[in-house]
């Protein structure tokens, strides 16, 4: 076979791709509002509650919480079809959630025991869920951008018409293995959407003391990949932006990338001393921006769901965490013996 | 005892390394849609040492991909197919050059079996020319391979011979684990017996290329063929020496040393890669840790290369790394009672 008609890639792209802006989010049904609504509260009732059980010695080492984050990874999964692969770093409990990964084996890999998805041995930061397309769970700051470019190198290579959605926050995308991502990614056309989840801090640095270049969705530029900043505390605005990323990737046309404009409002890790930020920042997000809020107020004033119906939500999200938690305090250890498996020998 | 694989010893025919290399990613290529190729003018200009040679017109470039000059981004795109099932197999140009990889090979590929508790494995492979002899000083001339021994969830081997570097390569390619070989530079033009078929030579085994009974020479790579010609030398002298090719060095095939330890009662470890902190450094605690210590009749001995930077000059070169004459003479002086 001739090297030249082997090779599918189209022509290098001659226009430069103008910054896209996100449009008005298109509007949810109502049984959209009330599935976002469900998910972001999964993921916000077992922050809260893996914050508590860290807070009583039942959760060691790192816990990166997501609160705040919710409607980013909610809204993103909205936009993709069974088969479509999500990696992640290490503030990961989100990102498993919405792929439909039990409570129970995530909370119970925070407490390090038997039933946890790693059986204990990856933590917080390390499960990994090939049935349901989640790749990890990567704790050095970046490595999953290459990963998630080689899972679409492989969705190319199969042609089994997956995307592959890798999400970094706004520290990892001053990592240099993420510009030899974009540019494999573009070269080769490959379906991936990065997502790169701004929530403003790189632990303690905020984005304008550590990037010359803050609008994140021109990462790509030179490397002609199309970006757009997004709302991402806006779950519609979110899901659109997803459509829009994915359906490129889906059609052959390369990586595109996601800004997602969000916000942590908790610590970086369990241990944060939060000294470089004020509470009114925090308290002004929390209050005017909740992702969650936006959407509990959709379903009151426009669906007109009462008290009660949100209530009911809420006690089966409680009730579903509280089993996760109680599995976890209680499932047994792990055995000595699996320091010396899953290793070669 | 015999000295060669019977499968090698009943097959005619001779292939250079870097052929029967070529026909050990052939056939997995030809037997698995999964298995492809990834590296730096792996391609159109057939690998800078000519590794790959055609393959890319056999297979097209969808499977033979010529990478950006990007050792961290590929390494961690293959690790991220390898996690999906496939079997990438990855050419660093040089060896050296895998430092800008480790973080992806250590951090990722090393760990994820075990921290993701058995959910994924990574069966990739990492194909590293490597060593010295050719001119191209500090950067281009390195033994890297103990730095990878010391990471859990790897494997390392250093196959010396064509009949090897073609069987453990197929196995590496089997293997659901991240394997890493370095090939010796100077190895790629040797020539020896190949069988025709697809065949396997299992990682972990040491092969001993004589049986003797003097002294045991432990030696990897183009230590293992020096050392075997060294030890036609010592003969003449009268020392019988007994040669051990490790091949692989994560896991290492203690037993096969040991149990030469008990029989020659002398122990010469070669290797070219630093003789601080070394390969060689881990088979001397290795033995002394074991039964095989109450044999020793003489101190253990290392021949390693130098701790210095490899030097472009050929005198300073061939000074830095054990030479043919380093081993006749170490071993003598083992054998003698000298050491």
């Amino acid at each position: 076979m001739a090297v030249a008609a082997a090779r599918k890639a189209a022509p290098a792209r001659k226009d430069q791709p103008k910054k896209e802006v996100s449009a008005q989010p298109a509007s949810f049904t109502r049984d959209q509002d009330e599935h976002a609504y469900r998910e972001m509260l999964l993921i916000r009732r077992f922050e809260e509650k893996a914050g508590q059980m860290y807070g009583m010695g039942l959760i060691g080492g790192f816990c990166h919480l997501y609160i705040g984050q919710e409607a980013v990874v909610v809204g993103m999964q909205m936009a993709t079809k069974e088969g479509d692969q999500v990696i992640t770093g290490y503030r990961d409990h989100g990102h498993m959630l919405v792929t439909g990964m039990d409570p129970k084996g995530i909370m119970a890999e925070l407490t390090g025991r038997r039933g946890g998805f790693s059986r204990g041995k990856g933590g917080s930061m390390h499960m990994f869920s090939k049935e349901k397309h989640f790749y990890g769970g990567h704790g050095i700051v970046a490595a999953q951008v290459p990963l998630g470019t080689g899972l679409a190198f492989a969705n190319r290579y199969r042609e089994n018409g997956n995307v592959s959605l890798a999400y970094f926050g706004d520290g990892a995308a001053n990592q240099g293995q993420v510009y030899e991502s974009f540019n494999m990614a573009e070269l080769w056309r490959l379906p991936v959407v990065y997502i790169i989840e701004n929530n403003k801090y790189a632990m303690g640095t905020s984005v304008t003391r550590a990037s010359a270049q803050t609008d994140f969705s021109r990462r790509g530029l030179s490397f002609n990949i199309p970006g757009e900043q997004v709302d991402g505390m806006d779950v519609r605005a979110v899901k659109a932006a997803g459509d829009r990323a994915i359906g490129h990737a889906h059609s052959g046309k390369g990586p595109y990338i996601l800004e997602m404009q969000t916000y942590r409002y908790r610590g970086h890790s369990m241990s944060d001393p939060a000294k470089y930020r004020s509470k009114e920042e925090v308290q002004k997000m929390r209050e005017e921006r909740d992702p969650i809020e936006q959407v509990r107020h959709r379903l009151m004033e426009q669906w007109k769901m009462s008290e009660a119906d949100l209530k009911k939500i809420d006690s089966a999200v409680r009730d579903q965490i509280n089993e996760a938690a109680d599995f976890a305090a209680n499932d047994p250890e792990p055995d000595a013996s699996e320091l010396y498996t899953d290793i070669v020998r | 005892m015999s000295t060669q694989p019977p499968e090698a010893a009943a097959s005619a025919r001779e292939l250079t390394y870097a052929e029967a290399i070529r026909e050990g990613l052939e056939q997995a290529m030809e037997a698995d849609s999964r298995v492809f190729l990834f590296g730096e003018d792996v391609g159109v200009y057939g690998g800078a040492f000519g590794v790959s040679g055609d393959l890319v017109h056999r297979f097209g470039a969808e499977r033979v991909i010529d990478t950006p000059i990007s050792e961290l981004g590929m390494a961690g795109a293959a690790v991220g197919a390898a996690i999906t099932g496939m079997r990438p197999v990855l050419e660093i140009q040089f060896s050296d050059f895998i430092t800008l990889a480790m973080e992806q090979i250590v951090n990722q590929a090393a760990k994820i079996r075990f921290m993701f508790g058995g959910k994924a494995t990574v069966p990739m492979v990492v194909r590293l020319p490597g060593g010295s002899g050719t001119g191209a000083a500090a950067q281009h001339s390195q033994s890297l391979e103990a730095w990878f021994a010391h990471v859990p969830g790897l494997k390392v081997v250093q196959p010396s011979t064509p009949h090897d570097a073609k069987g453990m390569l197929l196995a590496a390619i089997d293997d659901p684990n991240p394997v890493l070989i370095f090939e010796h530079k100077l190895l790629y033009k040797t020539k020896g017996p190949v069988p025709e078929e697809a065949y396997r030579v299992p990682i972990g085994k040491a092969a001993v290329r004589r049986a003797g009974e003097d002294v045991t020479i432990v030696a990897s790579s183009i230590m293992a063929i020096k050392a075997a010609a060294a030890a036609e030398r010592l003969a003449a002298e009268g020392v019988s020496a007994e040669v051990i090719d490790l091949r692989s060095i994560r896991p290492i095939d203690l037993e096969t040393i040991a149990a030469s330890v008990r029989k020659t009662h002398r122990l010469l470890i070669v290797y070219e890669g630093v003789k601080t902190m070394g390969v060689g450094a881990e088979i001397a605690a290795m033995i002394a840790e074991s039964d095989a210590f109450d044999y020793l009749d003489a101190p253990i001995l290392r021949l390693g290369g130098a701790d210095a930077p490899l030097p472009y000059n050929p005198v300073l070169e061939k000074a830095a790394v054990p030479q043919e004459d380093d081993i006749v003479a170490a071993a003598l002086r083992l054998a003698r009672g000298e050491a």
